[in-house]
This record gives structure tokens, sequence and C-alpha cells, in this order.
């Protein structure tokens, strides 16, 4: 299973090294990441993620990262890759 | 991997613009439940829609987990209960135990408390319609409906009338809670067979054993898309809208076949539905006035409305195999915070509401009007309502709440995705001979199409 995990916030060091280390936790491969710093400092990450190997549920793995999220303040979203490919691509 | 705008757009839609599945509905057959004895039918009933849909809410909300979209509804509707009944003496019992499955089941509302009448009722019918005042007040979330009219058939003036009273009789009965009960009644010309909205969601005679249908949602999302192209031509407002449309039904068609894949069940339909809530962004009516009307009500809302409507669906249609339901654009007044405001106002009136429905996808719906609204002028909404349905081929529903103790000026409030609603005049000009008469209103002629 993949699934995007999206981070939105307001930028600053150590979001990344937050994130990936959760998913690391949860043996969670990283396929792809992009950021961009949206206006007003607003920081963007989206990243695709493998979920195959995961030791962890789902729901567990949404409640770390909501946790490591929590701990720097910032938004973050796990979500089946298949919502944004049904939306966006025909 | 997906382009980040695309993906940042998804999350805003949902997270900002209110966009949902409104309902992942569970339609059950009963056809397997009849017996000449009502204990043992309604038994069956209860048995089958707690085999049937035991995994429904739970699989509902794995879906919302995973795919981060929230599914506000998980329903069931069943085969309407006067053609599993009709052996039987006591139909309220079968209200009952389709109340006590469906809370068993978690589910928040079930419907299927219905009769088809729309050319003449049985005996038995006629009881069956005589009991939804005490069935709808004896339970909390069973919904009923019925069909007084079709383009084939014509209008059962004699049906329309009894139904009246039956509207009156309902919100009596649960007068403590603002005539709820006729909250949960509607009444349907040409209605669908795979509606998967309430009230008048039921599982047809032509559907299968076990069936999933989906409700889109989503009038923020549209509202939100139009904000950008003020001042523009109508081609571009339609694009827009149609674009829109088909980006929120793709999500309806994919949580539609990955529940009905987890379920074992087979995929019915989306309903490309533009519904409301009370949420402020969540309003159909926000979208007419986005289009440069001043107040929803405005002269210009039937067209807008009807650009909508007509968007909506052609864009809905290429996102999905299977398009059913209601599909256009819902126009309850009580749940949509836009349309609220505008009765209040006065901009929006009965007669411009009804005009509406001439090109929305239902009819006049969660209408208060004061208590003392005399049953045959509910008839009379009703018969108008039911003759636009007829002559355009289209499904109208009339689902009014004559709410006991209240007058113009007042408030009723059911709460929750129901929502609230200022009481709004009516014509007070006697129809009652005219109601009086019963019979038939002929079908028209362009029904005969064989």
């Amino acid at each position: 299973m993949r699934a995007i995990v999206s981070v939105l916030g307001q930028d600053k060091p150590g979001i990344i090294a937050h994130i990936s280390h959760a998913l690391y936790e949860a043996n969670a491969n990283i396929l792809d990441i992009t950021q961009t710093v949206l206006r007003d400092e607003v920081f963007a990450m989206t990243m695709l993620v493998d979920l195959s190997a995961m030791k962890v549920s789902f729901e567990q793995l949404k409640e770390q990262l909501d946790a490591a999220g929590e701990k720097i303040g910032i938004e973050v979203r796990l979500m089946r890759e298949e919502i944004f490919k049904s939306m966006h691509r025909v | 991997m997906i382009d980040q705008r695309d993906i940042l757009k998804t999350i805003d839609m949902i997270a900002r613009q209110n966009l949902d599945i409104r309902t992942i509905t569970m339609g059950i057959s009963l056809f397997d439940c009849v017996s000449d004895d009502a204990d043992v039918c309604a038994g069956r009933v209860y048995d089958k829609i707690t085999a049937r849909a035991k995994n429904l809410v739970k699989t509902g909300e794995a879906i919302e987990n995973e795919f981060g979209i929230p599914i506000v509804n998980k329903r069931i509707s069943v085969t309407p209960i006067s053609l599993i009944s009709q052996g039987c003496e006591n139909y309220v019992k079968f209200a009952r135990a389709m109340d006590r499955a469906a809370h068993e089941m978690g589910v928040d509302f079930i419907g299927g408390y219905s009769a088809f009448v729309q050319k003449a009722a049985t005996a038995a019918e006629v009881r069956f319609i005589d009991s939804i005042p005490q069935a709808l007040s004896e339970t909390g979330i069973v919904c009923s409906s019925v069909n007084v009219a079709t383009t084939r058939a014509g209008i059962n003036m004699d049906a329309v009338k009894r139904m009246g009273e039956v509207i009156k009789e309902s919100a009596e009965l649960t007068a403590a809670e603002g005539g709820m009960g006729a909250a949960k009644l509607v009444v349907f010309a040409n209605a669908v067979e795979d509606n998967p909205f309430m009230a008048g969601a039921f599982h047809g005679t032509g559907e299968g054993d076990c069936v999933i249908n989906v409700g889109v949602s989503g009038p923020g999302v549209v509202k939100v898309a139009l904000e950008s192209k003020k001042g523009q031509p109508f081609d571009e407002v339609a694009e827009t809208i149609k674009t829109t449309a088909f980006h929120i039904t793709r999500m309806g068609q994919l949580v539609a076949r990955e529940a009905a894949k987890r379920l074992g069940v087979p995929f019915g339909i989306v309903d490309l539905s533009l519904a409301p809530t009370p949420a402020i962004g969540d309003s159909v009516a926000y979208i007419l006035e986005e289009m440069g009307l001043e107040t929803c009500g405005a002269h210009g809302t039937t067209a807008a409305l009807a650009l909508l409507n007509d968007a909506v669906k052609k864009g809905g249609i290429m996102a999905t195999s299977h398009v059913g339901g209601l599909s256009g654009a819902f126009i309850p007044v009580s749940e949509d915070a836009g349309m609220i405001h505008a009765a209040e106002t006065g901009a929006l009136t009965l007669e411009k509401l009804e005009a509406m429905t001439c090109v929305c996808s239902v009819g006049l719906d969660m209408i208060a009007l004061p208590g003392d609204t005399p049953a045959d002028v509910l008839s009379a909404i009703m018969a108008d309502e039911a003759a636009i349905g007829m002559v355009n081929t289209k499904t109208t529903a009339v689902r009014l709440i004559p709410v006991p103790g209240k007058q113009v000026g007042d408030y009723v409030d059911f709460g929750g995705l129901l929502g609230r609603a200022p009481i709004m005049p009516y014509n007070h000009n006697s129809p009652r001979e005219f109601i009086a008469r019963g019979g038939r209103i002929p079908a028209p002629l362009h029904a005969q199409r064989n």
C-alpha cells in the first residue's frame, strides 16, 4: 500500500527530521519528497511512502505522525495514495 | 508522484471547504422475509438487516481513516415495507424492527417504511399509510416515504389528500420534538429506486439482494472554485462547476468501489448530489449568490440553479461508471445556512422555492410551516409539486413540517444535519374544495411514449 504524508505549518528546522524519524520507526519507506515554502512562510511538504513492509497498523502510524507533528507544531496527514490519483488523474 | 499542488488542493477541499462523502447507504432486499405473521416477518427483517449490515459502520470508518475523507453518514435502505407486509395486520412492528436493527448497527438512518400508491392503494396500503404517524413517533431513526404520482400513472389525488393529514398527524405526535416525525417523511412523485439520501431512501424492487450506493457532496468546493471567476460569462461558470463536480465524483466513485469490495457487496451507483449542511461554507444558496445574486431567492435564482444542476451532472457523469439516485442540487431550507438566511429575510418564499424545484434535483425540502396549517393546504402544496414532477418527468419530493404551536416568525431546531428553520408563511386562500375532489389527475400526453 502506498500513501501520501502531507505536512503543513510554519517553517522551522527539524520538520523533515521528525517526520522521517516517525516513518523510519514504523519501517515505512519514503519513495519521494517534495517541499515548498508557500506564502507567509507556510511550509508544505508531501511524501510518497510505501507501507507494504510497515511494522505497525495504518491507524498506529497515523497516531505516531500526529504525535510527531504536535511536538513541532505542524499539521500532518496520512492518506492513501488512491484518493489523489482518483481525483486528479483520468 | 502526484503533483504537490493537486495534493494540497485536495487537502484544502477536505479541511477547509467541507468536502465529504455525505453517505454510504447499504440497500437490502427484504423480499425473502415475507410471511403472513407480522412477528415472524418483522423478526426476519431484523435478522436480515443485522446480518447484511454488521460491518457497514466499521468499514465506513476504516475507509474514512485510511483515505482521509470524512464519511458523514452511514445508512441503510430496505425494500418498501408495504410490499412485504401486506399479509400482516400490525405494520408498526416492522418500523420497530427496523429501528432496533439500525440502532444496533450504529447507522444514522434507515429508510424504507414506504408505499407506492401513484395509481391507487390496496386496502393493506391504506392501512399502512395510516400507520406512518405512529411508526415515526415510536421510532428514532426510521424514515418513511410515499410515492403519490408518476409521469406514467398521473397523480393519485386520494393519496395526496390523505398524505396532508398524515403529515399533520406525524408532526402532532412528535410535537415535543418540533414535529420531527414530519421531517422523516417524504412524499414523492417519480421516486427513484437507488436513492442513498434520506428521508426518501428505499431499496427498489428492481434491485438485487444487497448493494452499496454512495452520495457525494461538496457545495463549499463549488463555491470556492467560483470565487476565482467573478464577473466572467456563464460559459466559464458552467465549465468551472463541471470540473469541480468531476473531482468530487471521482472521490465518490473510489469510496463506493472500496466500500463495496470490502463488504463483499455489489457497487450500485454514485448519486452526484450537492447536498448542503447547516455548516457555514457548505451551502448551495451561497453558490447561487456567488454567481451574482444579492440573496438566494432574488429574480434570477431559478436560472442560476438550472445552470448549477446541469453542470453538476455533466461534470460528474464522466467520473463514475454508474450514476443514479437523485443527482443534482438539493435545496433543503433548514439544512442550508444561505437558504435559512434568505428565508428569514423574506427574500426566499415558498413560491420561489416551488419554481426552483422545476430545475433542481428534488423538491420542497425541509420547509417549516405554522403548526395550524390546514391539511388541505399541505395536500395542495404536494399536488403542485407532484404536477411539476409528473409533467417534467423528474423526481419531486415534499418534506413539509407543520411545527405544532409555532407561527411565522418562530424557529424550529432539529439539530444535526436536519438543521434549524424559520417558520415560513403560506398562501392563505383555501384549496379545500380542490383537494376534496379526490380521484386521479391523468398522466400527461407525453407519458405515452411507446
